[in-house]
C-alpha cells in the first residue's frame, strides 16, 4: 500500500486518476481504516485529503456556508454559527460515532463511503445542500441526493473527489432537524434516520419543505410526498399522520440484524413526525 | 449507592469492611499494567491462527506447503500437532470438561464444527507475512449441512454433529447418533399431586439467545520453548494451573516442565476459563525455536470463543390462592455450542433454589448446535433459568393478586430448607434481601407515563477448592503475599486486607502478587466467584502460620514453652501463667531475630477450601418503554445482595453493578444473530451492543450481611449473582409498563414494537 | 514498499519511528514506541480503549494510521501523571473504585481528561455521552461516572 498526503486538489486527482489498482481517498478514515483492517479493502493507494486546505475549511459564501469535505464532526459542532442555521445538519454529523470517532469522521468520508445508513446525509439532502465535485474534467455540483446510488456506489468517476458542501442561504423562520433511531443510545449504525427542513410563514403554514429518510432502501431517500403532507399545514395531526403514512410508503427497506423491513417502515413514519415537530418548532421561533 | 443494611459502625474489624486504594491501583491508571498483549520477547513471532469459513465439513485434508516455503514462516501446526485424547468428562469448577472434545475446540481433527473453528496456525516474523501464509495454505472441505438452532438440533433428522454421540442418561442407552449429549432430571417430591393442588397454575415457554462475555481484552499469550523442553507461557487466563494441565495434556509434556505466567486479565466473567490459544502458541514456539505472541482480534473473540448457551425453556408453577408454591416444573433445553457440555445441569439445580418448594421437577437437555463451544459466563446456566422462572413467578403473584415481595417472601428458602437439588441450606440471606427491597426507597417511588417496575430474586452456589497461599515474612518486618488466583477484579486488595486484618499490621507493609505456577502449590482458577473466599481462608491461614510461628520464635529466645507467647496488635507477647517477663516484641523485631531462631518465616495455606455457601439477591429495575418504538430504557435500578461479608465494600458494589449492567445488556440488545448459511453476522461490538455508559443510569446497590459461618471472616462470593436476576426484574418492569409480557430474549425495539402492536390490536397493550 | 520516517512528539518528548504505510497509531505506539498503556480491544474504533490525544482532539488511536502522526503532538495514558502526582481522575478512579480489570481505565482516563479540559463543569449526562465510546464490561459505568465527576469538582475547585 501506498500513502500519499498531496496539499493540492489537483494533486490529489492527479493521483487517483492515474492510479493502477485500487485507490482510496482517505478523510477522517473512520470507515476505511475499519474496512482494511478487516480485509474488506486491500487498496493500493491512499490519499490522504486532510492537508488540502479547500477541505479543511468552513466558510460562509453566497449567504450561506460551504464545508469542507475534510471537516470533522468536532470542528462542526465547534463552529460558532454553523449549528445555530443548521442545526439538523450538525447534529446529525454528530451522531457518527463516538466522540472519539467525531474527532476524526467527515461528512464527505460519510456520504462517500456509501452507505445507505449514513447519519449526515438524510440531513444534508434535506437541507439542500450541494456537493462540489473535483475531477480530472474540473469541478461540478451535484445535489447530494444524486451523489450516491446504491451501496458503496457513488456518482463519481475515476479521479473524482467531493471536495466539499454548499449549505444553501435560508429563507427566514426556515429551520432543519435530524433524527435517527438506533437500540442503544450511541454508537450503533441508524435503524432508520430522518432529515427534515421546512419553511413557515408568520402564521405558522409551512410554506416548503423536505424530507429525507436513511437506512430505508438501497440509497438515503429525498421523500416528495412527505414533504408534500406537510406543505400548507400548521403540522396538525391530519399532517402529521400523511406525513407518517407517506414516509412509511417511501420506504423500501431489508431485513437485517439491525431491524425488520417492517419495524423500519413503521419507524420511518415515527421519526419523521418526530424530526417534523421539532424542524418546526426552530423555524416558528427561527 | 454505597448503603449497608449492617453497616460497619459496630464492625468488630480495623481494615475488614473499610474501603482502601487497591495495591494493583497506581500500575491501572497509569498504563503500567501488563496485560496478556502487553508483553514483548527479544526474538518473538506472531502466530496468527486459520479458521474455518464453514459452520460445519469434514476436513479432507489440510496442505500447508506453500505457507511453510514463504520466506518468514518458522512454523505451522495442524490437528497433527496435538495429541489425541480419550473421551472422559472431568469437572472443571462448574462446568465440565472433555479433553477428547478440547482437542478438537484447539485445533479441529476430523471436522469443523462452527464458523471460526481452528484448522491450522502459523508463526511468522510479522503479522503481514503470517495472514499471507494463512491464505497459502489449502484445506480440502466437504461442507455438510449446519444446525444452529437448539430445538431444530434435537430433531430426529437433525445434521449430526458427532456421529458417535448418544445421549446420556437415558435407560435404556440409545443406539443412533444424536445432538443431545445428556439428558438429566433433578427434583424431589410428587409433582403430578403438587399441581393437583394448585389453585392457580401458569405454564410459559421461553427463548434466550447466546451471550457472549464480552471482556474488552482480547484472548492474549505469548508462549516460549527451550531447545531442552523447558516452556512458559505468559497469559490473560483467569487460572494458569489449569492452562498448565490442559497444555500438557494436549501437547504430551510434563506438567512440571511448563510454567505459566497470569498477565493482568482485561476482564474473563468465565470466558477465560479455557484454552484456546495457548496449547497453539506452545506448538508453534517448539517448533520454531522462538517466543510466539498470539493475540485474538475481537472477530476471532466473537467466532471461536465460548459465549454463553442460548436456550428454550418451559417452565409451570402452581400456586395455592394464599401464594404458596406448591409444585414447579421446568424443561430446559441448552445449547453446548460445537461440543457438549453446556452448562443445564447448573441452570437446573438454580432454577428453583431460592424458593422453598415441596415439589419439583426439572429436566434439562445439553444439546450441541454449529456454534462456538460455551464457556462459562458468570453464574453458568443460572440466569436463563432463573429469568423464566421469576418472570412466572411474577405472573403468578399478579394473577393471585399479591404483591410479588409478599410471595417471594412467602416461599423464600430459609436456613435448613433442603434445596431441590439436594443440600440443606446453612444460614441463607433471601429473607434479608427481600426485606431489604421491600423496605427500600425505591419500592414505593412513584412512576412516570409509560413506566413500570419489576423485581426479581437470584441465586449462585459458589465454589471453593484448591488453592495455595504463601505469606513470607521479610527481613524488615514487611510481608510478601502471593496468591495464585488470577485478579480481575480487586482480589489483591480483598486479600491484603484479610492478611493486616489478622496480623495487626498497616495495609501498605503487605505486597501482594499472583505468584506463576512454580511458584506455589496448585491453585484451581478464578471463578464460581470462589478466589476472595477460597484465596482468602488460605490468607488467613497462611497469616495464623506466620502468627504462630513468631511465637515460636519469641518463645525461643525468651526460653519459654510455646503456649506462653501469644501474638497480639501486630506482635508478640508473653502470656499465661508460665509466662516470664519479657517486653513484648513487634513483628519487626522477630523478623530481625528469623536469622538465629530457626531461618526464613513463611507462612503457608495449602487447602481444598470447603463450605463455600450461595449469594442470593433481589433487583429492582423501572423501565420506560417508548411505545411507538418499542425501545426500552432502564431508569432506576437497584441491586441487593447478600455478601456473607464484604471485605471492600466499593468492589462488592462493583460486583453487583457490573452484574446488572451485563444484565441489562443480555435482557434488551445482547445476542449473537447467524444467517441461514450459519455464519455469525454480527461479530463486533458495532453490532454485537453490549451497554455503553449513555445506556445506563446509577445502579444503586444494598450489601446486606449474613456471615457464612465456614468462612473465618463470613464471605460469600458475591461475582456471579449479580447477573441472574436483571433479565425477569426487567421483564416483569415491561409487563408492569405495557400490560405485554415478554418470553423472548433480548427485548429489542423491533421484537418489543411487534408484540405492543400485536397486544394493541388485540386490546391487551396497557399502551 | 518503504517505510515512513515519521516525526511526532509523544507526551512532550521527541520521538521518531519507521512505519509501514497501513499500520495504525495503535500499532505504532504499542510495537514501535513500547507505549503499551494504550490497549486494543477491538481495532474497529468500538470500545475507546485505544482512546489517545492527537493535538488535543480525542480520537481512537487504531483509527488512525500512523503516518498521519507525523508533526503531530500526541498525548497517551503515559503522560497523564506528573511524576509521582497523579492527575486528578487517576486518583478519584482509585478513590472510587472505578476500575475493575482495568483494561478500559487509560481510554477512560484520556477520554476524561479531554472531557474535562474542556468543559470543567459537565453533568451526569454529558459525562455518559461524551464516554459512550468507551466500553466498560465491569463496572456498569456507576463508578466511573461518579469518579469523573468528583475528579470534575475537584479540579474546579483547586
Amino acid at each position: 500500500m501506498r500513502y500519499e498526503a498531496p496539499s493540492s486538489l489537483e494533486r490529489a486527482v492527479d493521483l487517483l486518476a492515474t492510479a493502477t489498482g485500487d485507490a482510496r481517498v482517505l478523510a477522517g478514515g473512520t470507515d476505511l481504516l475499519v474496512q482494511m483492517r478487516t480485509d474488506i479493502l486491500n487498496p493500493e493507494l491512499v490519499v490522504d485529503i486532510k492537508h488540502i486546505a479547500e477541505l479543511r475549511e468552513i466558510k460562509e459564501e453566497a449567504g450561506g456556508f460551504r464545508v469542507g469535505a475534510a471537516v470533522t464532526g468536532a470542528e462542526l459542532k465547534e463552529h460558532p454559527k454553523l449549528k445555530a442555521v443548521w442545526p439538523g445538519v450538525v447534529e446529525a454529523a454528530n451522531l457518527i460515532g463516538s466522540t472519539q470517532v467525531q474527532g476524526r469522521a467527515t461528512m464527505g468520508g460519510n456520504l462517500c463511503n456509501g452507505s445507505p445508513a449514513a447519519d449526515s446525509v438524510p440531513a444534508l439532502i434535506a437541507a439542500g445542500a450541494k456537493a462540489s465535485v473535483v475531477g480530472p474534467n474540473g469541478r461540478r455540483e451535484l445535489a447530494v441526493e444524486d451523489v450516491m446510488l446504491a451501496p458503496r456506489q457513488l456518482a463519481l468517476s475515476k479521479g473524482e473527489i467531493v471536495a466539499s458542501f454548499l449549505l444553501p442561504a435560508q429563507a427566514k423562520r426556515t429551520a432543519d432537524a435530524y433524527l435517527r433511531f438506533i437500540p442503544r443510545t450511541e454508537m450503533d449504525i441508524a435503524v432508520v434516520g430522518c432529515g427534515v427542513c421546512l419553511n413557515v410563514d408568520d402564521r405558522g403554514n409551512i410554506g416548503r419543505a423536505r424530507v429525507s429518510l436513511g437506512a430505508v432502501a438501497a440509497r438515503p431517500l429525498l421523500v416528495a410526498e412527505a414533504a408534500e403532507a406537510l406543505i400548507g399545514s400548521k403540522l396538525d395531526a391530519a399532517a402529521l399522520s400523511k406525513l407518517d403514512a407517506a414516509a412509511g410508503a417511501a420506504c423500501k427497506p431489508i431485513d437485517d440484524k439491525r431491524g425488520t423491513k417492517e419495524y423500519r417502515i413503521k419507524v420511518a413514519g415515527v421519526l419523521a413526525r418526530r424530526a417534523a415537530e421539532i424542524a418546526y418548532q426552530r423555524a416558528r421561533t427561527a | 449507592m454505597q448503603e449497608k443494611v449492617k453497616d460497619g459502625q459496630s464492625s468488630p474489624f480495623q481494615v475488614v469492611g473499610t474501603r482502601p486504594v487497591r495495591p494493583d491501583g497506581a500500575d491501572k491508571v497509569t498504563g503500567r499494567a501488563k496485560f496478556g498483549a502487553d508483553l514483548a520477547l527479544p526474538g518473538q513471532l506472531v502466530g496468527k491462527v486459520l479458521r474455518s469459513p464453514h459452520p460445519h465439513a469434514r476436513i479432507r485434508s489440510i496442505d500447508a506447503s506453500a505457507a511453510l516455503a514463504l520466506p518468514g514462516v518458522k512454523a505451522v501446526v495442524t490437528r497433527d500437532d496435538f495429541l489425541e485424547q480419550s473421551s472422559e468428562f472431568i469437572p472443571a469448577g462448574e462446568m465440565m470438561i472433555n479433553y477428547r472434545d478440547v482437542v478438537r475446540n484447539v485445533m479441529a481433527r476430523e471436522k469443523v464444527l462452527y464458523e471460526g473453528h481452528a484448522v491450522a496456525a502459523v508463526a511468522a516474523t510479522s503479522a503481514v507475512i503470517a495472514k499471507e501464509a494463512l491464505r497459502l495454505i489449502k484445506v480440502d472441505y466437504e461442507v455438510l449441512p449446519h444446525v444452529i438452532d437448539v430445538v431444530e438440533a434435537m430433531r430426529p433428522d437433525a445434521p449430526v454433529l458427532h456421529e458417535d454421540m448418544r445421549t446420556a442418561g437415558l435407560e435404556p442407552a440409545p443406539t443412533t447418533a444424536s445432538n443431545v449429549a445428556k439428558q438429566l432430571e433433578i427434583g424431589h417430591g410428587d409433582i403430578a399431586a403438587g399441581f393437583k393442588e394448585a389453585d392457580v397454575v401458569i405454564e410459559r415457554a421461553f427463548t434466550t439467545k447466546p451471550v457472549h462475555q464480552g471482556y474488552i481484552e482480547p484472548h492474549a499469550c505469548v508462549a516460549s520453548v527451550s531447545e531442552d523442553g523447558q516452556a512458559d507461557v505468559w497469559v490473560s487466563t483467569q487460572g494458569h494451573w489449569v492452562v498448565r494441565a490442559h497444555c500438557a495434556r494436549l501437547l504430551g509434556w510434563d506438567i512440571g516442565k511448563v510454567r505459566v505466567t497470569a498477565a493482568e486479565i482485561g476482564g474473563g466473567f468465565g470466558g477465560k476459563t479455557v484454552v484456546y490459544l495457548e496449547p497453539i502458541a506452545l506448538a508453534l514456539s517448539k517448533k520454531a525455536r522462538r517466543p510466539v505472541k498470539m493475540v485474538m482480534t475481537r472477530e476471532e473473540v466473537f467466532k471461536a470463543s465460548g459465549p454463553t448457551s442460548g436456550a428454550h425453556v418451559r417452565v409451570k408453577i402452581g400456586a395455592k390462592q394464599d401464594g404458596r408454591i406448591v409444585a414447579a416444573e421446568a424443561e430446559l433445553k441448552y445449547q453446548a455450542g460445537a461440543f457438549a457440555g453446556s452448562p443445564v445441569q447448573p441452570g437446573a439445580m438454580c432454577a428453583y433454589a431460592p424458593y422453598d418448594i415441596a415439589n419439583v421437577k426439572v429436566v434439562g437437555y445439553d444439546v450441541v448446535t454449529n456454534r462456538p463451544k460455551v464457556a462459562a459466563y458468570r453464574a453458568p446456566g443460572g440466569p436463563i433459568s432463573e429469568f423464566a422462572v421469576e418472570s412466572v413467578i411474577d405472573e403468578i403473584a399478579g394473577k393471585i393478586g399479591i404483591d410479588p415481595i409478599e410471595l417471594r417472601l412467602k416461599n423464600a428458602a430459609k436456613q435448613g430448607t433442603k434445596a431441590a437439588y439436594g443440600p440443606k441450606f446453612g444460614p441463607i440471606g433471601m429473607v434479608e434481601t427481600l426485606e431489604a427491597a421491600k423496605s427500600h426507597a425505591h419500592w414505593r417511588s412513584p412512576l412516570g407515563k409509560h413506566q413500570g417496575r419489576g423485581v426479581a430474586s437470584g441465586f449462585w452456589f459458589n465454589i471453593g477448592g484448591e488453592t495455595s497461599v504463601s505469606l513470607g515474612l521479610n527481613e524488615d518486618g514487611t510481608l510478601s503475599l502471593t496468591a495464585g488466583t488470577p485478579d480481575i477484579g480487586g482480589l489483591r486488595a480483598s486479600l491484603c486486607m484479610m492478611a493486616a486484618e489478622e496480623l495487626g499490621v498497616p495495609l501498605d507493609k503487605i505486597r501482594v502478587q499472583i505468584g506463576d505456577t512454580g511458584q506455589l502449590g496448585y491453585n484451581f482458577l478464578t471463578g464460581g466467584s470462589r478466589s476472595t473466599f477460597s484465596s482468602g481462608m488460605a490468607t488467613v491461614e497462611a497469616a495464623r502460620d506466620v502468627m504462630k510461628e513468631a511465637c515460636r520464635r519469641a518463645a525461643k529466645l525468651w526460653e519459654l514453652p510455646d503456649d506462653a507467647v501469644e501474638y497480639s496488635n501486630g506482635g508478640v507477647r508473653p502470656a499465661g501463667p508460665n509466662a516470664g517477663k519479657h517486653a513484648p516484641m513487634s513483628l519487626k523485631e522477630i523478623a530481625g531475630i528469623a536469622g538465629k531462631t530457626g531461618g526464613p518465616i513463611v507462612g503457608y495455606a495449602r487447602i481444598n477450601a470447603a463450605g463455600a455457601a450461595p449469594s442470593l439477591a433481589t433487583h429492582i429495575a423501572d423501565v420506560e418503554v417508548d411505545p411507538e418504538t418499542g425501545k426500552v430504557s432502564v431508569i432506576r435500578y437497584t441491586a441487593i445482595q447478600d455478601a456473607g461479608r464484604a471485605i471492600h465494600p466499593s468492589y462488592v458494589e462493583g460486583q453487583y453493578q457490573g452484574g446488572v449492567a451485563q444484565g441489562i445488556g443480555w435482557a434488551l440488545n445482547e445476542e449473537y444473530i447467524y444467517g441461514d448459511d450459519g455464519k455469525l453476522q454480527n461479530p463486533g461490538f458495532l453490532d454485537y451492543r453490549v451497554p455503553v455508559a449513555s445506556d445506563l443510569p446509577m445502579i444503586d446497590t444494598v450489601i446486606v450481611e449474613v456471615p457464612n459461618p465456614r468462612h473465618p471472616y463470613g464471605v460469600r462470593g458475591v461475582g456471579e449473582t449479580p447477573i441472574v436476576p436483571p433479565m425477569a426484574a426487567i421483564a416483569n418492569a415491561v409487563a408492569n409498563a405495557t400490560g405485554v409480557r415478554f418470553t423472548d430474549l433480548p427485548m429489542s425495539p423491533p421484537r418489543v414494537l411487534k408484540a405492543l402492536d400485536e397486544a394493541r390490536a388485540k386490546g391487551t397493550a396497557k399502551v | 514498499m518503504a517505510k515512513h520516517h515519521i516525526t511526532a512528539t509523544v507526551n512532550g518528548d521527541p520521538v521518531e519511528f519507521l512505519c509501514e504505510p497501513q499500520e495504525t497509531l495503535l500499532d505504532a505506539l504499542r510495537d514501535q514506541l513500547n507505549l503499551t498503556g494504550t490497549k486494543e480491544g477491538c481495532s474497529t474504533g468500538d470500545c475507546g480503549a485505544c482512546s489517545v490525544t492527537v493535538n488535543d482532539r480525542l480520537v481512537c488511536s487504531c483509527l488512525m494510521l500512523a503516518v498521519e502522526a507525523d508533526g503531530k503532538s500526541i498525548n497517551t495514558i503515559e503522560g497523564m501523571a506528573q511524576g509521582d502526582e497523579l492527575h486528578p481522575l487517576q486518583q478519584k478512579f482509585l478513590e472510587h473504585a472505578a476500575l475493575q480489570c482495568g483494561i478500559c481505565t487509560p481510554g477512560f482516563l484520556v477520554a476524561a481528561k479531554a472531557l474535562l479540559d474542556r468543559k470543567p463543569d459537565p453533568s451526569e449526562i454529558e459525562v455518559r455521552y461524551w464516554l459512550a465510546g468507551n466500553l466498560c464490561r465491569c463496572t456498569g459505568y456507576d463508578k466511573i461516572v461518579r469518579a469523573v465527576l468528583d475528579a470534575a469538582q475537584q479540579m474546579r475547585g483547586a
